[in-house]
């Protein structure tokens, strides 16, 4: 082997950059979910809101900013209120349900740069 | 010119109709499927089985290229799958180069040949995948079990002739190796696939020929030693008629300072030897105490176009040769493959030279650290120092009647990264300098076309085609700036270039760095004349010491 | 041929694990194969890197690309001909870094002219530099954006660097200023072989296949972002338990997509070492690129330097003294 004492560390410490996620840490569990505050179930089904909750919110958005529409008609025919502060937080925790998974997966919606505290909306400019 | 070209008219008519890849043609058929075509004008001679015994090579036969028996030796295939092995085995670059080529096509339009004949086999990629495909097919799992699908496949004599047509069609200029983004040196690959071919035989005489002869008298041109004192005396009778200034340099003297060494050609024909009465002239101007040797009197290595072996054995005369004479260090004179072994390979094969000095300027005492281990000064080096130190007396004016650009050779310019040096001096030694486009010099140079070996009359077809390139950029400033001198720091340019001028820019005249510089040496003691070392028309009258005497005389009259 | 051949396989492959996938072979492609090509990529990538450690530099052949370092009051340029090993780091970085030499690139033209003879006419391209480096970038970028599912917690360059590839906040989830950009490189580097003659003339199945490989890595990552969503909490639970070495233990109950993706990076990972793609390691073994441009200054050693038999001096001396002699050369024996 030629020019061993350059190319042998530079592959090793590629090699362990690598495989780093690894050797470098233990098991970790997926973040537990707590339990809804209130109501038997979600609007849609968990696995459904699970993957798609984000478009969900985008769309009533959409709807309530543009159209005024704040009525939602969910898939099993259940009428709601298209609002992220009055009606999913009503049930979920920001803390506790949202951002376990948000962090977990580093995710960062600007939802909460308005919905933080929807009773002391602040509006500096 | 000859035979084997057409006349430049038709050439010229030939490369606006064609139809090619260069133009935008793809070609008809798969380059698998193109087998080579020999014909007049687009190979070389296979080599003499003299010039193959006076090596030692192996196979010595008498054969032809344009025939369709190469008569190989019976287990050649065995031959060339061991050359290969081994060499993979034993060179890094050139396994790398097999390796990481992605295909990217950054080189396809960086090859003069390429440029000149269109031929998609002259793109530096498809001249490796030649080799890579055999590499793949002979050497790699992937490769055996898609075969052509992987784009791979086994010797075959088919593959061999397509080596010999393209292997010699590579000037080993390494361009194509400036804009690769691994650094690909096609020249690598062209050296492995010649000393491949050389196992089994395959060889052309105009190579091999020289290096034999290089052993054997000491230099290319096969001049023994009594013949090349007289040709180097014959240059001096020239000079003392020009010039008025009688040298008489030494030969084989021990005990000199330096040891003067030069391409042959500069020491035996037109246009080289005016550049050896610049050096002639530049050493008697500032007395330096050297010595040129018949037995190492060839700068340039011809083995460096056929395997590390040749080139080694003939380099090493060099340095046996100085430590014979007792010399402090070794000047070199201007070559371009010469440089690229002395500076890349020599030390490397023949080193450490213990035996001599750091070299040393004795006018200027410049210390030339750069050559501390090798012991050889690139004479543009030399004198770009002296000029500096402002140790010369010159008369640019002399060079009026020339208006000069420079063209940078191959290996001094991508073998060494020796750029600004010769620039340095023609602007110092002329008044009127010119740069050609700015992708076609310095590290982007085009090679003459006929580097590498290849500079024979059989040849002349692809030759000139391969000059095409650097002619396209001098007549550009031909046009432009007036440009009548195409100045080059190389042996195998002042040959080339001249032919290739001649052929596609006439009227264009090729000189080396020193003979521009001799013109403008105002010597001591020299005669009034109207003449440059060519006895050619200079604009301006030098006035001599006969002159400068008459002229007192007259005074006193007065 | 050429470039359906490959173009087939990719689209079989991943249409073979979206089928499997949602035919229950969720272990098989979500656990062993990954496996496998994680193996497989290690041992394969060392073994091509000590294959090359293993041969030796013969000769000191650098690429001068710039002057060299000679008398003292001549600018050298230390980052195209390196005199010291810091100008070979910078030269490697640049190369490595911002495609250096690709920076350079021609393209050159004939030009018919039947009156004066044709010319050549060269100019700057930095088209396929530019596509590169789009593609190279990006591919790397989204490479590290990834370590969010293999790090937990998330590391800290992977919420900034999903800030600045996010930067227009458009769309939700944000879209990623890198996809779209190395979708553009993958496309233009296709296009390139197709459009361009001569690349299309030098191209094999080998260079279509990893583009295509990667554009449908990319797509079904697309997709899974925006289009077909996935859990991506089970996404991240099901990569930690393959980091811990304990898979399994989690819901495998992704989406087939999801697996197609998986499916289609694993089989990248077991293509690169055999292919081309080890450009990678192999740019920075370039023997005309890496050394420092002193060659008469340090002597480079060849472990292999044959010993030569010469024609010395006295040998010479021998054939020609007569002649010599006549000459008035001076001789070492009378």
């Amino acid at each position: 082997m030629y020019n061993a004492k350059i190319i042998l560390p530079v592959l090793l410490v590629f090699l362990g950059l690598l495989t780093y996620p690894l050797w470098s840490q233990k098991a970790s569990a997926p973040p537990v979910l707590a339990t809804p505050l209130k109501g038997e179930h979600c609007i849609e089904s968990k696995d459904w809101m699970r993957a798609n909750h984000m478009q969900l919110l985008e769309q009533w958005r959409h709807s309530v900013v543009r159209d005024q529409n704040r009525d939602h008609v969910a898939t099993d025919g259940q009428h709601y209120n298209k609002s992220l502060s009055n009606t999913c937080l009503d049930c979920h925790q920001k803390e506790q349900f949202c951002d376990s998974c948000h962090t977990y997966a580093s995710v960062h919606p600007y939802c909460w740069e308005c919905h933080f505290d929807p009773k002391e909306v602040n509006h500096v400019h | 010119m000859s035979k084997y070209v057409p006349k430049m008219a038709e050439m010229a008519a030939l490369m606006n109709g064609q139809q090619s890849l260069l133009t935008g043609k793809a070609p008809a058929s798969g380059w698998l499927e193109t087998p080579p075509e020999f014909r007049p004008g687009n190979y070389c001679y296979s080599a003499k089985p003299e010039a193959l015994n006076g090596l030692g090579l192996p196979h010595p036969r008498e054969w032809d290229p344009a025939e369709a028996d190469w008569k190989l030796p019976e287990n050649w295939m065995q031959l060339m799958r061991d050359g290969m092995k081994a060499r993979l085995e034993k060179n890094r670059a050139f396994k790398l180069f097999m390796d990481v080529c992605v295909r990217c096509g950054a080189c396809a339009d960086k090859c003069h040949f390429f440029l000149g004949t269109g031929d998609p086999k002259n793109m530096p990629v498809m001249r490796a995948e030649l080799m890579r495909s055999i590499y793949r097919g002979e050497f790699t799992t992937a490769g055996k079990i898609l075969g052509k699908l992987g784009g791979a496949r086994k010797f075959t004599e088919d593959a061999v002739k397509e080596w010999y047509m393209y292997y010699y069609q590579c000037t080993e200029c390494r361009r194509c190796s400036v804009f690769c983004p691994y650094g690909i040196d096609t020249a690598e690959i062209t050296m492995m696939a010649r000393e491949m071919l050389h196992l089994i035989g395959v060889n052309i005489n105009w190579i091999l020929k020289p290096a034999s002869d290089c052993n054997r008298t000491g230099n290319h041109l096969g001049l023994e030693p009594h013949a090349f004192v007289s040709s180097v005396n014959s240059i001096c009778e020239d000079l003392e008629d020009v010039t008025g200034i009688a040298i008489e340099p030494s030969f084989n003297r021990k005990g000199a300072e330096v040891l003067f060494i030069t391409p042959s050609a500069d020491a035996f024909a037109v246009p080289g030897m005016y550049t050896m009465m610049g050096y002639l002239l530049l050493f008697e101007h500032i007395g330096l105490d050297y010595t040129i040797s018949t037995y190492a009197s060839e700068g340039g290595n011809f083995g460096l176009f056929s395997s590390n072996e040749i080139m080694k054995k003939l380099n090493a005369k060099m340095y046996h040769e100085a430590e014979r004479l007792k010399v402090k260090w070794i000047l070199g004179g201007e070559c371009g493959h010469m440089w690229r072994v002395v500076h890349q390979y020599m030390g490397t094969m023949n080193g450490p030279a213990d035996f001599l000095e750091v070299p040393k300027s004795p006018i200027t005492g410049t210390v030339f650290h750069n050559a501390k281990a090798t012991k050889m000064v690139h004479i543009a080096e030399f004198t770009a120092d002296l000029i500096r130190h402002k140790k010369l007396k010159l008369d640019p004016s002399r060079n009026n009647h020339r208006n000069v650009t420079f063209h940078d050779s191959c290996n001094t310019s991508r073998g060494m990264g020796m750029i600004e040096e010769p620039r340095y001096i023609l602007n110092a030694v002329t008044n009127n300098f010119h740069e050609m486009d700015e992708n076609c010099i310095k590290e982007k140079t085009f090679c003459c076309g006929s580097g590498s070996g290849l500079n024979t009359e059989e040849y002349m077809d692809i030759r000139m085609r391969g000059g095409f390139p650097r002619a396209s950029a001098v007549k550009e400033v031909k046009e432009k700036k007036g440009v009548n001198m195409l100045t080059a720091i190389c042996a195998i340019d002042r040959v080339a270039l001249t032919a290739s001028m001649n052929y596609w820019v006439p009227g264009v005249g090729v000189s080396g760095l020193h003979e521009l510089v001799g013109n403008a040496l105002v010597m001591e003691g020299e005669k009034s004349r109207t003449e440059d070392l060519r006895e050619e028309d200079m604009d301006v009258e030098v006035k001599g010491a006969d002159a400068q005497a008459a002229e007192k005389e007259e005074e006193k009259d007065v | 041929m050429r470039i359906l051949l490959p173009f087939v396989t990719t689209l079989v492959l991943g249409a073979a694990a979206y089928f499997f996938a949602q035919a229950g072979a969720q272990w098989f492609l979500g656990v062993l194969l990954p496996y496998l090509a994680f193996v497989v990529f290690v041992v394969g990538f060392s073994a091509k890197i000590l294959s090359w450690a293993k041969v030796p530099v013969p000769f000191r052949i650098q690429t001068t690309c710039g002057q060299a370092k000679s008398l003292d009051w001549i600018k050298a340029n230390e980052l195209e001909s390196p005199h010291t090993k810091l100008g070979v780091v910078v030269r490697m970085a640049l190369e490595v870094l911002v495609f250096r030499s690709l920076f350079r690139n021609t393209w050159t033209t004939l030009k018919r002219d039947e009156k004066n003879g044709p010319r050549l006419v060269h100019e700057s391209d930095k088209s396929l530099w530019l596509f590169g480096l789009l593609f190279h970038w990006s591919f790397l970028l989204i490479f590290v954006r990834h370590y969010r599912f293999f790090l937990e917690p998330v590391p800290f360059f992977v919420p900034i660097l999903e800030r600045f590839d996010g930067l227009f906040q458009i769309t939700l989830p944000t879209f990623y200023l890198t996809d779209l950009l190395i979708l553009l490189g993958i496309t233009a580097l296709f296009l390139r072989r197709l459009v361009d003659p001569k690349v299309k003339a030098i191209s094999l199945p080998a260079d279509f296949f990893p583009l295509f490989l990667i554009g449908a890595i990319a797509c079904t990552g697309i997709a899974m972002r925006y289009v077909h969503k996935v859990d991506i909490t089970k996404v991240k639970a099901h990569i930690q338990g393959l980091m811990a070495f304990n898979p399994g233990a989690t819901d495998l109950e992704i989406g087939a997509i999801f697996y197609a993706h998986l499916a289609l990076v694993s089989v990248l990972a077991m293509y690169f070492p055999f292919s081309k793609l080890m450009h990678m390691g192999g740019v920075f073994f370039s023997p005309t690129r890496n050394q420092t441009n002193d060659s008469r200054e340090v002597r480079h050693l060849n472990p292999w330097n044959p010993k030569m038999k010469i024609r010395t001096y006295a040998e010479y001396e021998d054939e020609f003294r007569t002649k010599m002699k006549s000459a008035g050369l001076p001789l070492d024996q009378e």
